[in-house]
């Protein structure tokens, strides 16, 4: 493999490994909808489903993460 | 890649703290921010609730809304039986909060950036939760990794899942805290790397530009601080659950 074909293939990697991001924002977008849609039928369960709201929210939030941390780690390293 | 214009990992860097001393015992500055931590809770709490007023002022409210966060949040999942690891709960959030807060400041080392830190941290969690089983329950703790009411033909399958989820729970704790401050301090040196690119390839327009990244900079300087509090939050919320499966099996 010519050398100078592995910047372009770093650059293609974290490319591909930035895609695992959009399972993040599927999850956190469903999430808040989910959300809405209870506090709307329910205003006073609230506080109660906020809990929630906020872990799923960072362990969702934490699997695009895990992706975006791949993709820098390929980067930048 | 190696031909990058700025060096975002370099902030994760080690280097020895309390001048030639600290070199001589191998004290980083990673131990320097740890310390610094200690020392700010233990001088907070001293200072918030000194006075001990029934009518609480604003420094002993914000030190008892603390408390009394961390202290539901255990009540709320382990109950009645979980009091006694309310100060490990509440020890482990309010130190991972400081070392999450303390890594945004301009200079400061963030701990918790290191994988080192965070997997010690979820690895005596594991090894507690799974201690206080066995001393709990014997050896009924192993009915953890049957579920209840599978059919009997899926057990061979479920069990071996069951076994392979309890042992991955200290890797995806500490990689989940982990994982979200470095990637929060990297695309912050990422975005402010995009200011000096401007300026070098423009010039005066170039500055002018630079006011964009420097704006989503600023921008993420307010999601950083929610994700420090969110993140120590959850590792104090699973570290719960952990101890809530070892108290009360499912």
């Amino acid at each position: 493999m010519p050398s100078d074909l592995i910047p372009a293939a770093h650059l293609i990697g974290a490319g591909l490994a930035i895609i695992g991001v959009v399972g993040g924002g599927v999850g956190i977008g469903n999430l808040f909808g989910a959300f809405i849609t209870a506090v709307g039928r329910n205003p006073a369960a609230r506080q109660d489903i906020q809990i929630y709201l906020w872990l799923g929210f960072a362990l969702s939030e934490a699997t695009a993460i895990f992706a975006l941390l791949v993709s820098f780690i390929i980067l930048f390293t | 890649m190696a031909s990058s214009p700025i060096d975002v990992l370099g902030q994760f860097r080690l280097t020895t703290g309390l001048g030639p001393l600290g070199g001589a015992v191998g004290f980083t500055n990673s131990n320097e921010m740890m310390l610094l931590a200690a020392v700010l809770i233990v001088t907070f709490f001293a200072l918030a609730l000194r006075a001990g007023a029934i009518v609480p002022g604003r420094l002993q409210a914000s030190a008892e809304i603390s408390f009394e966060l961390i202290r539901n949040m255990c009540d709320e999942t382990m109950g009645k039986e979980g009091r006694a690891f309310f100060p490990f709960v509440f020890l482990l959030f309010i130190f991972i909060l400081m070392g999450n807060l303390l890594g945004l400041f301009p200079y400061f080392f963030a701990f918790t950036s290191h994988l080192a830190v965070t997997a010690t941290l979820a690895i005596f969690v594991f090894l507690l939760s799974t201690v206080v089983g066995f001393w709990k329950h014997g050896l009924g703790y192993l009915k953890l990794f049957v579920p209840e009411g599978a059919p009997l033909w899926l057990l061979p399958f479920l069990i071996p899942i069951e076994i392979l989820s309890y042992f991955s729970r200290p890797l995806s704790h500490s990689v989940r805290l982990f994982a979200n401050i470095t990637a929060g301090h990297v695309l912050w040196e990422v975005i402010a790397g995009f200011m000096f690119m401007l300026t070098a390839a423009f010039g005066g327009i170039g500055i002018l530009a630079a006011i964009l990244p420097l704006g989503m900079n600023v921008a993420f300087v307010a999601l950083e601080t929610f994700v420090a509090f969110i993140q120590a939050y959850v590792f104090a919320i699973l570290t719960c659950i952990y101890l809530k499966d070892a108290l009360h099996l499912h």
